[in-house]
């Protein structure tokens, strides 16, 4: 009877179970208080088909090797801290499944996003991004009484910019961008997103504010349409296509 | 004794401001330019390589010849200055885009614009100035109407 039963749960588990698999991992560190150089560094572990980059990192971190530094908060998707450089593309590592990056053809390479300065390991200065954030004004700018009750917006009103109320501001866009890696001065496609998702929304008065404050050097005339950003955009904003529609708004206003 | 250490909370500040409907103009240009370009272009290439015996008509009559009507002249200047200002700006960008420091820069801008300058001055001197009738020139290497 018992051996029976135990048969029956044996088969039970095999059925369901998760198909496991060695991966390596090569994620470039940089640790500025031991030395200026960074290096690369190998782990080999057994993943999960169900696992992703983000679970690789915690399973180094948390058995292998603690000063292994990277961001990470809800784990999710959502919250944009943990956008890296996996296999040469900007990536969350919390949405990257380790089985999709071909673990069984060599190492799965991971380092910290490009052209911000690297503060220790995966961890970048983000300040740069955010400060070009800032600039375009990301805040409701209207004038006169405001209304008793709710701002009206049509519901095709909303949909025109829509596409870019998605940004998590996770910086994988501007940090893909060539232009941005030469010399960091330029405002970057997260920055042109967002003054996107202000300018052609219905409610907000500051539209030629923001597309003034663009129309800079480093500006959206920056922008080579190399659709590295729209490539890189976890939640699948069309980003070139926004900073395009920022440059037909700016050529209508000087005409 | 004052240490110098930069302040680590100091935000991020842009180099400088730089609004201005420069690099507008400039994108608009490359496009409108472009568009024109592609027909003096390829008409110039047809009229020099396809119409008539083709390639093995061109000589020094044949350019002389050309240069002696506005309308070649109007051409081929519209050509040097477009395809001149089209090209400089399309470099210009490509510097702005891979040089890091502001000296290395300054030295590619200043040797970009001093070509252009260069080949603009002596293109449109040549137009405007050119004898298609030299003196004590054979007559069978000049246009026939010398």
């Amino acid at each position: 009877m018992t051996a029976t039963l135990d048969k029956d749960t044996d088969t039970e588990t095999q059925a369901g179970a998760i198909p496991s698999f060695e991966v390596t991992i090569k994620v470039r560190r940089f640790i500025p208080e031991n030395s200026d150089e960074p290096y690369w560094e190998q782990h080999t572990l057994t993943m999960y088909g169900t696992d992703r980059v983000l679970d690789a990192l915690h399973k180094i971190k948390w058995e292998t090797d603690g000063t292994l530094t990277f961001r990470r908060s809800c784990a999710h998707g959502i919250c944009g801290s943990d956008a890296i450089r996996i296999n040469g593309r900007n990536r969350l590592a919390c949405k990257t499944l380790l089985k999709d990056l071909n673990p069984d053809k060599g190492p799965i390479i991971v380092e910290p996003i490009k052209g911000l300065p690297v503060v220790k390991d995966l961890i970048v200065d983000m300040e740069p991004f955010f400060a070009s954030y800032r600039e375009i004004m990301p805040f409701l700018i209207t004038s006169g009484n405001q209304p008793s009750k709710e701002r009206i917006q049509s519901a095709e009103q909303r949909e025109r910019f829509d596409d870019t109320t998605k940004c998590i501001l996770c910086a994988a866009c501007t940090s893909s961008c060539p232009v941005f890696w030469t010399d960091g001065q330029y405002f970057g496609p997260a920055a042109i997103v967002n003054a996107h998702r202000f300018i052609f929304d219905s409610r907000d008065e500051g539209a030629t504010q923001r597309l003034e404050i663009l129309n800079d050097k480093e500006g959206v005339w920056r922008c080579r349409t190399t659709f590295n950003c729209t490539e890189a955009c976890p939640r699948g904003i069309e980003v070139t296509k926004a900073i395009q529609e920022v440059k037909r708004a700016m050529i209508r206003r000087a005409f | 004794m004052t240490a110098n250490i930069d302040n680590p909370r100091a935000p991020y500040v842009r180099k400088k401001i730089t609004r201005s409907n420069f690099e507008m103009w400039g994108w608009l240009f490359m496009r409108g330019s472009g568009v024109i370009l592609v027909v003096l272009i390829f008409g110039h290439l047809f009229v020099n390589l396809m119409v008539g015996e083709g390639v093995n008509r061109i000589d020094f009559a044949f350019v002389g010849g050309k240069w002696a009507s506005p309308f070649w002249q109007m051409w081929d200047l519209l050509m040097l200055w477009l395809a001149m200002i089209h090209g400089t700006n399309g470099v210009r960008t490509i510097i702005n885009d891979y040089a890091e420091k502001h000296v290395t820069r300054a030295i590619l801008k200043i040797g970009l614009y001093s070509a252009f300058i260069l080949t603009v001055v002596l293109g449109t001197l040549v137009i405007f100035t050119f004898d298609p009738c030299p003196a004590n020139a054979p007559a069978d290497l000049l246009p026939s109407f010398c």
